[in-house]
């Protein structure tokens, strides 16, 4: 008898959670996002969580936006695509919201991309892949680079070194996937031939055997890793385990000081694309990113108490442009605000300088990026890149 | 001939990891039947106390013990307050709790911990050993140490004291190993304790290789689960070479057939091994009470 | 008439699940919820197959989401690789499960308890490695677009259209897992629950019981994944993953081992659970487990088979 009581009082108790959680104030300025955070993507949605309620919290006491002030709602996918999409038709159907930040990976994006369209809400995505903006969608944005502008950064760096003969090892997880094809794709273009492949799990401990493989491979003369989470960090450690000396290149994925602590001593000479952010204190002063980068940094440091990474800049950048957007707009109406959101041209955000169009809704080129060398424990510009 | 040496050492890395999170399995289940699918937590537990206690400041040898004990509590709260409660529910039923907890431990360490990776500092330094043209770190030494070493204490335990007999009958009878005057509850309790004593050393010693973080313990577990029932669920020994032997034909398929498909190389050799002996390779014939 | 006695009536429960069906909508203020109620009649779907295996036949299975893999993918490589109409990869989709299951299971379903559930739980992952790993097939981690399931020339969209296919589609599955329990087959897997040894003794061909309710129940999985892939319009390999299918067996112990209407209720409570639990923010994983730890503790048995029997003792 005690058992059904309890499960009755439970059961009351969640009816009444569940019918209380959908009435809340309105008359502000609601905007959703739905965020990596936990699961395998908890290193995006994590910082990209706490950059959005930050500085929607920083906006908020400085009056708001158009004099209405911004209600944050957040939702955990866990990295699931199903859950995200569930999510999505919340945020439309329920909380009724305004504009829509984040999607931390490429599948929760794709998967959300449907529902944005049909409710016509201005949708800024925080993922890598091209596919969120080719082809265009309407009410879609996204702010981080692609993975291919990586690779073609990766490789103009290579030819300036004259190396044109490289091996890759690539994580199985959706990043380092995505990466690994576009890296094939614009390989031939870029006059850049990859001798030899390799990949690894997400959560492997050790690539030896991967390393070794390409280690033998005739003529290869660079290698390059394209991969985020725990998974580089330990490729850089049983690199120099294996005492390889080729040039060594890691992606934009794992941009943040946290690879360098892992990765240790093994991780001196590595070469990494990255954006400003990272070398924030190294930037020249007439840099123009230079003030909102040294900014994002201290604000993001001061508050979360963590070192940033670029994936809470992407966040940064998305919350940043959609509230410059509503402020031209002079309004939260969806469809001028998408409006807006196409026509941001010399927005100055962490990724870089961003110039959308109608046919680019992402709006960042090549010079984005930077690239990176890890010397003495932190990074350094590559001098004339 | 230096790259199938290669091959080896990287097998016995990983495969030594496997081996120390399959041997957590083998007590819990040796005493109660239960499998524990919370046995990656206590791994996880175990890397990140030590982590969080060194720092804030504590010394590391000090950290390590902390979180042995920590993790050491974890288990035993697990039990008392989960897993006794619900005697005699059915075996599923059982592992769904420890699945849940496994769910609620992770959660917890989010809130606790954080969400970052974070790695400890190898016993013997980071420089590799050269043998024969290929290269082992000598922490991958120390996890396959502990794994003997733990396998051994587990023989003696069970075979040389009266606790471990006491072990060994509540696995085989719980009703007739009250009647002969053995404390079961005292004795599950036990089981517990030491097989979350047994994951925290496992997170320690492993995570210089391995790195760790909230969610570190799914796949461990998952990757310790298989190789457990590999060598015969019960067998310490079995437990190791499980291990071992997975590890091996990840490597081995890495180096000479496709990196992409290691794993699914291990589950299938897994899977070929079972249907031919279906206890394991050590495991013992289960006779079905009619 | 106790309460007990009509749910033993046979019919009865599935016009009682006709009605859930019908009547819910009645209170669903917004898409939303119709999506939350297509979810819960597709999950139940597949966890109706897998309680058929698990609480009729005993038989544990780790990696059921391979199935639901299998036919989330039919429906987008058929019509995106051959160009085949949506409708039929799901039935071909549904005939390979059952044509895979067949094959795995003839060596595995050999093995008892544990063993079996390392097996299957092996099954599993290589089918989602293999989704993961064949990006041109399958588009890879990212996973692949899906096109539109049309019939007779309507092409279905929406949370509500969905909600009621999966309705319709559940309460079939239903009815069918209701008279295939009371079938000899049934009976004879009722036997073999409670003693293998007693039920060959018997004369019952038991490994062919066993692989026959393996198969249909592989079947029922893919027609809920090819479901779930048409629903969301994008399918990624999570969908067949580990913790897929730890959720499956999650739904049937919690709604109740061998009830198939408990099926429904698992269902329906680990769907709406993380619905609810994002009030709690950082605190909704451990909340999470802490629930389905202290159903379990408090109602060993499953929610609908406990929840019958405090009743039964209420009336007395």
């Amino acid at each position: 008898m005690r058992t059904l009581q309890r499960v009755t009082v439970t059961a009351a108790i969640g009816l009444a959670v569940l019918l209380s959680a959908g009435h809340q104030a309105s008359a502000q300025t609601k905007i959703g996002a739905v965020l990596s955070v936990t699961g395998p993507a908890s290193f995006l949605g994590d910082p990209e969580k706490k950059t959005l309620e930050i500085y929607v919290d920083e906006i908020n006491a400085k009056g708001g936006v158009n004099g209405q002030k911004l209600q944050l709602i957040v939702y955990d996918d866990a990295g699931n695509a199903n859950n995200a999409r569930t999510f999505a038709t919340r945020l439309v159907e329920e909380d009724k919201i305004d504009a829509m930040v984040g999607g931390s990976t490429t599948g929760s994006t794709l998967a959300m991309i449907p529902v944005f369209e049909d409710a016509k809400i201005p949708f800024i995505s925080l993922a890598g892949a091209i596919q969120i903006i080719e082809p265009v969608h309407k009410w879609v944005f996204k702010t981080p680079h692609t993975d291919k502008m990586a690779c073609e950064k990766i490789f103009a760096d290579l030819k300036h070194r004259n190396l044109t003969t490289i091996a890759m090892i690539s994580g199985t997880d959706a990043f380092g996937k995505s990466m690994r094809d576009q890296c094939v794709a614009v390989a031939p273009q870029a006059g850049i031939k990859i001798a030899t492949e390799e990949s690894y799990g997400p959560r492997d401990s050790d690539m030896t055997p991967q390393l070794t493989k390409i280690h033998n491979t005739a003529g290869v003369q660079a290698v390059v890793n394209p991969g985020f989470g725990q998974g580089p960090a330990i490729v850089t450690r049983n690199y120099r385990q294996l005492g390889i000396k080729l040039p060594f290149y890691q992606s934009h994925g794992v941009a943040s000081k946290q690879f360098i602590e892992l990765a240790g001593p093994a991780a001196e000479g590595v070469r990494l694309p990255a954006a400003a952010l990272l070398i924030a204190d190294k930037l020249p002063n007439k840099d123009p990113q230079k003030p909102v980068v040294v900014n994002y940094t201290r604000t993001y440091q001061q508050k979360s108490g963590q070192a940033v990474s670029t994936f809470g800049g992407h966040a940064y950048d998305g919350l940043m442009i959609l509230v410059q957007a509503m402020q031209r707009a002079k309004s939260a109406d969806k469809s001028k605000v998408r409006d807006e959101i196409e026509k941001t041209k010399g927005y100055i955000g962490t990724g870089g300088i961003v110039n959308m169009s109608p046919t680019d809704h992402m709006g960042l080129d090549l010079s984005a990026f930077h690239m990176l060398e890890i010397k003495g424990g932190d990074w350094t510009l590559v001098p004339g890149t | 001939m230096a790259e199938l040496l290669q091959f080896v050492f990287s097998g016995l890395t990983v495969g030594a990891i496997y081996a120390l999170v399959a041997l957590g399995f083998t007590l819990i289940y040796n005493a109660s039947d239960i499998i524990n699918f919370a046995q990656g937590e206590f791994v996880m537990l175990g890397g990140m106390t030590t982590v969080f206690m060194a720092l804030a400041g504590v010394p590391l040898p000090l950290a390590a013990l902390i979180a042995i004990i920590v993790t050491t509590g974890v288990g035993l709260a697990l039990h008392r307050f989960a897993i006794e409660p619900a005697r005699g529910a059915s075996s599923v039923a059982l592992i769904m709790i420890t699945i849940g907890a496994s769910v609620f431990l992770r959660g917890v360490a989010q809130v606790v911990f954080d969400k970052r990776f974070h790695s400890l500092p190898p016993l013997f330094g980071a420089d590799s050993i050269q043998f024969g043209g290929a290269a082992i770190l000598p922490q991958s030494l120390v996890v396959l140490a502990g794994a003997t070493v733990i396998v051994i204490l587990l023989w003696l335990f069970v075979e040389r004291t009266l606790l471990g007999k006491a072990v060994i009958a509540t696995a085989a009878n719980r009703l007739a190993a009250r009647l002969i005057g053995v404390d079961t509850r005292r004795i599950v309790d036990f089981s517990f304790a030491v097989s979350a004593a047994i994951g925290a050393i496992a997170g320690i010693l492993i995570t210089p290789i391995t790195l760790t973080s909230y969610d570190v313990g799914t796949l461990l577990a998952l990757k310790g689960f298989a190789a457990a029932m590999l060598g015969g669920i019960g067998s310490p020994l079995g437990a190791v070479v499980g291990g071992l032997l997975i590890g091996m034909i990840e490597a081995l398929s890495a180096g000479y057939l496709s990196s992409s498909y290691k794993d699914a190389v291990a589950f299938l050799i897994i899977l070929v091994v079972l249907v031919a002996m279906p206890q394991g390779l050590f495991g013992r014939v289960k006779v079905e009470r009619v | 008439m106790s309460l007990r006695a009509l749910l033993e009536i046979r019919l009865l429960p599935a016009i009682l699940v006709a009605a859930i069906v019908i009547i819910l909508p009645l209170f669903f203020p917004s898409a939303y919820y119709y999506r939350i109620g297509a979810l819960v009649f597709i999950f139940a779907l597949a966890v109706v197959g897998l309680n058929l295996l698990m609480g009729f036949a005993g038989q544990v299975s780790l990696g059921h989401a391979g199935f639901l893999g299998i036919g989330a993918y039919s429906v987008a490589i058929g019509p995106v690789h051959f160009g085949a109409p949506s409708w039929l990869c799901l039935f071909v989709g549904a005939i390979l499960s059952g044509a895979v299951a067949f094959a795995v299971g003839r060596p595995i379903l050999k093995l008892k308890g544990h063993y079996l559930a390392v097996a299957t739980l092996g099954f599993g992952l290589l089918v989602a490695i293999v989704l993961t790993n064949e990006a041109g097939w399958t588009g890879g981690p990212d996973g692949m677009n899906v096109p539109a399931l049309t019939l007779f020339g309507w092409r279905v969209h929406g949370s509500d259209a969905w909600y009621w296919i999966a309705g319709a589609t559940f309460v079939g599955g239903f009815l069918l897992a209701l008279n295939l329990m009371e079938s000899p087959t049934g009976r004879a897997l009722q036997a073999i629950h409670d003693s293998e040894i007693a039920a060959r003794v018997l004369g019952i061909d038991v490994a062919r019981k066993k692989l026959t309710i393996f198969i249909i129940s592989a079947m029922y999985a893919s027609v809920a994944g090819s479901f779930l892939a048409l629903f969301n319009g994008l399918i990624t390999p999570d969908v067949a993953g580990f913790l897929g299918s730890i959720e499956l067996v999650a739904m049937v112990v919690l709604g109740g081992m061998g009830s198939i209407f408990g099926s429904l209720v698992g269902a329906a409570v680990l769907v709406v659970l993380p619905q609810v639990l994002t009030i709690f923010h950082e605190y909704e994983q451990a909340l999470l487990g802490l629930i389905v730890m202290v159903f379990m503790i408090f109602l060993r048995q499953g929610i609908v088979p406990s929840v019958t029997v405090a009743l039964a003792g209420w009336r007395k």
